[in-house]
């Protein structure tokens, strides 16, 4: 029984750490698939987090700072499109510039506006009337079933009790499938990522299917920031998103750029921290697992797996190439 | 360029403020988390460098590093702009000030929390395994599971003086506590990962702990979120960090750095600077357990009876409180 409830808080734990992750990777993976390389997941997750916990704060409305997170993020989407897709400019270059930019204007802008050293004020301050965090959703007779054996383990602390935007990146994996697989438009996003030359012949605007495929980039990056500094710590801190926009990269490229994929990525780096953290200061005999070893070990397995296991992955063939439509 | 502009900002406050003690000219230079970090920094600027400004009238320039490089760079700008003492925050100035400090022999320095052995070096060393005894003490007198929590920043001797400080104040009033203890990394990032922190916090709530205690910068806001939503008790560190979340924190353990440096500035200025190693323990009010509005009613008068009861033993000497960096481990 203890056993049980041990892998339930780690599933739990995992579905927490994986949201930003899934987020992040799906953005990316409409980006790429489109043939825009995007390392600026980073940059747009800060800069979203950022946006969402000062919208939040000043209007009091986790809503208003979700609206303000998405449209940041998709603002800095198009930056990148501008510079990539309608200068043609280098997307690595564009995407280290913007991840750059949004270290520093956030924290520049923070210290301006709340002068507590690029930190948002806290979103919950009953003294001051502030109440703009993102409450966790807890499911009907979740309450009522938590001490029923195994069901309530599974219900009640398991599926219920996370924030909307945990439900949301879950249900994300599927529609997103189904946009790029499933309809015309995916098809054509898909295709310009692949040989936009051809979807040019056919008629169809590459940069149009680009920049689209940007804004749902923005859109998904921007739920990615919102979740950690709207919901999670209830706050922004400068750097707070601390590498995570690069780890979605690397569960994109892990999972082949594909939603499944993609996701078992996430929910893999997600169950590895959970057990990380759980599993630190254990014993091994009379010698103590370092700290070190344990924050190497998602590393190591990720190494591992991806060169024993997963086997190539191959990118779209367009991808990181301008599209040129004619020689002049 | 935030850095250049702060500086510049200094730089013409400095002027005005020429006019009225044209020949001592303190400084300070934060660490990489800025000055207005709700914890260690912050306790230098308000209690140290707006203190000295507000009561003296004396200009204190400061320099905010944006990286790492800029440490060094910073320190080295002030001492050729001929500021003395310059206080360096934080043990990873260490190597900027030993650099520095070489160059410029004549100029004062100050570090908090390390040790640089130079005849114009002042090290200030603060004896928090005393004040974490203190609120471990009280984390065990609250706890109704005896299973309470400890979340360090990066995996360093001074974290582990923490801990190591903390298990014992646990121990000394429950014997058979148990103190899980996590640290968030081993890089200067671990301080500044919030996320990272409330993840560590619930696990350590979801094994029993109902009291946390977290030396972690900003890593530690989200233990203290995690705390509050989890409605279980937790301790704040460096500052008086009671206030971020009223009603569950039990108390902070406050390291006095700005008292340290406003003290340091005073001597400096009568012309008592004291290079060497000066230590700011419990007994001389470096280091202490904070009460304030927003957790005297947290704290019952016999809790508070028997806490002070236990500093009164500490400083009096009939408690040992074993230093962990003294033996690099936690035995006592």
């Amino acid at each position: 029984m203890d056993l049980f409830n041990n892998i339930i808080l780690i599933l739990d734990a995992t579905l927490r750490v994986s949201t930003p992750l899934i987020f992040a990777a799906l953005a990316g993976m409409f980006s790429e698939r489109s043939g825009v390389v995007n390392i600026a997941l980073e940059g747009k997750i800060l800069a979203s987090a950022f946006a969402g916990a000062a919208a939040a704060y000043i209007t009091n409305s986790p809503w208003m700072g979700l609206l303000a997170g998405v449209f940041v993020s998709v603002m800095f989407a198009m930056l990148h499109g501008f510079a990539t897709v309608t200068h043609r400019g280098d997307q690595v270059v564009s995407g280290m510039a913007i991840n750059i930019l949004a270290a520093g204007l956030t924290a520049s802008l923070g210290n301006f506006w709340f002068h507590q050293g690029g930190n948002t004020p806290n979103l919950v301050d009953s003294l001051n009337g502030i109440d703009a965090r993102f409450e966790p959703i807890v499911f009907p007779f979740a309450k009522a079933l938590e001490d029923v054996p195994v069901i309530g383990g599974l219900y009640s602390e398991l599926l219920s009790g996370h924030f909307l935007l945990v439900y949301l990146a879950l249900l994300a994996v599927p529609a997103s499938w189904f946009l790029l697989f499933r309809t015309r438009f995916g098809l054509r996003l898909r295709a310009v990522g692949e040989n936009p030359t051809a979807v040019d012949t056919a008629g169809i605007s590459v940069v149009r299917m680009r920049y689209m495929a940007l804004i749902i980039c923005g859109v998904l990056a921007g739920l990615a920031g919102v979740y950690l500094s709207v919901a999670v710590t209830a706050q922004f801190l400068p750097n707070m998103s601390a590498g995570k926009g690069y780890m979605a990269l690397a569960a994109l490229i892990f999972g082949k750029w594909r939603p499944r994929g993609a996701l078992l990525a996430c929910l893999m780096f997600g169950v590895l921290q959970a057990i990380a953290d759980r599993s630190q200061g254990a014993m091994i005999g009379a010698f103590e697992i370092p700290v070190q070893f344990i924050e190497a070990l998602p590393y190591i397995l990720t190494v591992v797996l991806l060169g024993g296991f997963i086997g190539t992955a191959v990118a779209p063939k367009a991808v990181g190439k301008p599209y040129v439509k004619e020689r002049e | 360029m935030k850095a250049l502009l702060t500086l510049a900002a200094a730089t013409v406050i400095g002027m005005s403020g020429a006019a009225v003690a044209a020949d001592f000219k303190p400084a300070v230079v934060y660490d990489t988390a800025g000055k207005f970090d709700k914890s260690f920094n912050e306790a230098v600027f308000r209690n140290g460098a707006e203190k000295f400004v507000t009561e003296t009238g004396i200009r204190v320039r400061e320099f905010e590093p944006q990286n790492e490089e800029q440490r060094e760079q910073g320190l080295r700008t002030l001492a050729q702009r001929g500021q003395s003492p310059i206080v360096a925050v934080g043990f990873n100035m260490a190597s900027a000030v030993t650099k520095v400090a070489a160059e410029f022999p004549d100029v004062q320095f100050a570090i908090i929390d390390s040790v640089v052995d130079l005849p114009n070096v002042q090290s200030m060393l603060f004896a928090e395994h005393e004040g974490s005894f203190l609120v471990g003490a009280l984390a065990a007198m609250v706890s109704e599971t005896d299973k309470v929590g400890f979340v360090g920043g990066m995996d360093i001797p001074l974290i582990s003086k923490f801990a190591c400080g903390y298990e014992q104040g646990v121990k000394y009033v429950t014997e058979n506590a148990e103190v899980f203890q996590n640290m968030t990394g081993s890089t200067p990032a671990a301080f500044g990962d919030p996320a990272r922190g409330s993840e560590l916090a619930k696990s350590q709530i979801a094994k029993g702990a109902d009291v946390v205690f977290a030396a972690a910068g900003g890593t530690g806001i989200g233990v203290y979120q995690a705390a509050k939503d989890e409605g279980v008790y937790a301790i704040g560190v460096d500052s008086n960090q009671n206030y971020l979340q009223p009603g569950t924190m039990l108390t902070s353990m406050v390291k006095k750095v700005g008292v340290a440096t406003y003290q340091t500035w005073k001597d400096a200025e009568a012309g008592n600077f004291q290079p060497g190693i000066k230590v700011f323990d419990l007994a001389s009010g470096g280091v202490d357990y904070a009460i304030d509005q927003y957790n005297e009613a947290l704290i019952t008068d016999e809790m508070k009876t028997k806490v002070e009861a236990i500093k009164a033993d500490i400083i009096a000497g009939k408690i040992k409180v074993h230093d962990y960096t003294a033996t690099m481990s936690c035995t006592y």
